[in-house]
């Protein structure tokens, strides 16, 4: 049998399925040291503001955990909480033998050459699992950061939520203000197990000029729960992800939510695929995207394999200053009794709303603002306080520059 | 007050106002009456200052100034208001987030709320699923907040169920200052003349009129206002002789 190193390195070169190709050559892999950190607010000012853009508690106060890394080198990483653990991945690959049950389980290290090179140029990223019947519901908070200029970040995350237990996590990627050039490759994998809750908030905060390749995979067993959401907002060059779930068990309830921003010279293809493989599971798409100049491919994609499964995707694209928006829903059905469900829009903001606001005493920018805002603002159903305030805040944030 | 000059207004290529003339006074609430399609909406939409509505001539005075071709912002902060038929929905603004809007500042939007029994719809996003009589209540909610000097209710009391109806009917005339009872200081009589506030009301079913005294009807008929009178008198006239033959007697 071909070893998983054999497969990456005939795939090194292999393109991805959909999104622009980037040469991966033109990126360095020389990373720079960075000493460990016992105190976060002992970073720059500048870094703990980027970072706190991206979702960041850097006091920790209401946070379960912390993981952060600064290009390739892990710098803090601890749980504040019985049952909740937080390692760097190559601690575990190094130190623990469980690990091996899930690194590189779920995603394949020949998907293209982006999965090909986080197996070969593995730089570090987390593991965070919460063990059975331990309900965490302080979100747990993740950093990857980019600090060099045209560095080429690989990471691998492993998340894994076991019988019973909650786990909510908030990821942030984010550059550094200097950095206008990097690559960042992400493999990340997702096991929601038997009537686990687990929910996922990636927030993106990159420089104009980043490439993102993010490759995830989940799955979720009986009665489990999975929410992922992701938010980016900010000038980025090329984001490309199309992650998987599978829902394996009975009744099992995957959630997928995007709040999207694509700015001039900003590149966004980004959608959800979800597997319905059991009894009763339930798969739910959501979508608002803006397009403030900015290109938007918005894809979606359910998938019923057994009967009595139900799924629902909504795409809803507004198009504020130019740019492109494109809808690509998908839904299959592949034997009798799915109930699968897609709506899809693209569009401007409607005048008779702006006029209607204008009638209660705003300005037309301020009606404007009022309407993206609330676009902007769905109810993510799940979600623990503290998380929810995140969300508004980084859109609240976000939503000013898309003015 | 608002003073209406030979006003005429076009929709599209489509001449809906011909020549409109009307004077409110401060303090005076009238009824505006008249056909399916005889441009009650447009005046009220005139007024208010939407866009595609061109006036083509005449004028429109508020509290002395030519607002003729101001913006509709600029003439909700002058003072005008409106309760509309059919508003638009807004996805993810919460119906408690336009009541802040229409107050400008801190409101109690709860008690204000529970005023016009719509305290279950505040987390709802705005007209978003609202039936017909909910959008009506929460038209009159934002106008609670806003607290307009002259008032335009476009039919009010449209697919309100029977429960709510006289809510709906005590409410505007509270807006108007119309349901007035001497106090210690003052009589009746002072202070229904030092009343300001103003309105201007469709309605078809007249079933307002047993919940406020108006001053004062018309019926707009054909691109103009035709006839002035009792508003219940008007009312008794549509209806037993319906609005063309109205419009003849009075004229």
């Amino acid at each position: 049998m071909r070893s998983l190193d054999d497969m990456a390195h005939e795939a090194k070169d292999k393109k991805a399925a959909i999104g622009p190709d980037i040469d991966l050559d033109t990126y360095s892999l020389e990373s720079v040291t960075h000493a460990d950190l016992k105190n976060l607010n002992t970073m720059s000012k500048e870094d703990r503001e980027r970072m706190t853009l991206a979702g960041l508690d850097v006091s920790e106060k209401g946070r379960a955990g912390t993981y952060i890394q600064r290009d390739a080198t892990a710098v803090h990483s601890g749980s504040n909480i019985d049952g909740l653990e937080i390692i760097p991945i190559k601690k575990a690959l190094a130190e623990i033998g469980w690990i091996r049950d899930y690194y590189w389980k779920l995603a394949a290290v020949d998907t293209d050459k982006y999965t090909a090179r986080v197996r070969l140029d593995l730089q570090d990223g987390y593991v965070i699992r919460v063990l059975p019947g331990k309900k965490v519901t302080l979100p747990a908070q993740a950093c990857l950061y980019l600090e060099k200029e045209g560095f080429n970040q690989n990471v691998h995350n492993i998340i894994i939520a076991e019988e019973e237990s909650e786990l909510h996590i908030i990821s942030g990627c984010a550059s550094a203000a200097h950095v206008t050039r990097g690559l960042h490759a992400g493999v990340t994998e997702f096991y929601v197990k038997k009537n686990a809750k687990l929910s996922f908030t990636m927030i993106h905060h990159w420089g104009k000029d980043v490439v993102v390749r993010p490759r995830s995979v989940g799955i979720v067993e009986k009665g489990g729960l999975f929410l992922s959401n992701y938010i980016s907002m900010k000038p980025v060059k090329s984001v490309q992800m199309y992650p998987t779930i599978y829902l394996v068990g009975k009744g099992a309830v995957a959630r997928s939510y995007s709040l999207l921003v694509a700015s001039p010279g900003s590149e966004l293809d980004v959608g959800g695929r979800i597997y319905l493989q059991a009894k009763d599971t339930r798969a739910e798409i959501v979508s608002r995207t803006i397009t403030n100049g900015g290109n938007i491919i918005s894809r979606g994609d359910i998938i019923g394999e057994v009967p009595g499964v139900k799924g629902h995707l909504e795409c809803h694209g507004l198009i504020l200053n130019g740019g492109v928006m494109h809808a690509i829903p998908e839904l299959k059905g592949l034997v009798d009794g799915v109930e699968l469900s897609h709506e899809a829009a693209v569009g401007k903001i409607a005048q008779e709303e702006i006029l209607y606001l204008m009638s209660r005493g705003l300005t037309e920018e301020e009606a404007t603002a009022t309407i993206v805002r609330g676009f902007l603002s769905i109810d993510i159903p799940g979600l623990p306080a503290p998380l929810k305030a995140e969300i508004d805040r980084a859109v609240e944030l976000s939503q000013k520059e898309v003015m | 007050m608002l003073l209406i000059e030979d006003l005429q207004v076009k929709l599209g290529n489509k001449k809906i106002l011909k020549q409109v003339n009307l004077e409110i006074k401060p303090g005076e609430t009238h009824i505006l009456f008249g056909p399916n399609g005889s441009g009650k909406t447009s005046l009220l939409m005139t007024i208010m200052g939407y866009p595609q509505y061109k006036v083509t001539g005449g004028r429109i005075l508020f509290k002395g100034e030519d607002i003729t071709h101001m913006n509709i912002d600029e003439r909700a902060r002058l003072g005008i208001g409106m309760s509309y038929q059919r508003p638009p929905s807004i996805q993810g603004l919460k119906t408690r987030g336009m009541v802040q809007i229409c107050a400008n500042n801190g409101v109690d939007v709860d008690s204000l709320a529970k005023e016009i029994n719509f305290s279950d719809f505040l987390d709802r996003d705005i007209n978003v699923g609202f039936s017909g009589g909910e959008i009506k209540r929460s038209e009159l909610l934002q106008l609670m907040a806003q607290k307009p000097d002259f008032l335009l209710f476009d039919e009010p009391e449209s697919g309100v169920d029977v429960e709510n109806i006289a809510l709906i009917g005590k409410t505007i005339s509270r807006l108007l200052e119309r349901d007035i009872h001497a106090t210690q200081d003052k009589s009746k009589k002072q202070l229904t003349k030092e009343r300001a506030r103003m309105g201007l009301i469709i309605t078809h079913t007249g079933f307002i009129l047993d919940y406020l005294t108006a001053d004062k009807g018309q019926v707009l008929y054909n691109g103009a206002l035709a006839c002035m009178g009792n508003p219940i008198e008007i009312f008794k006239q549509i209806k037993e002789v319906g609005y063309g033959e109205c419009v003849r007697c009075v004229a």
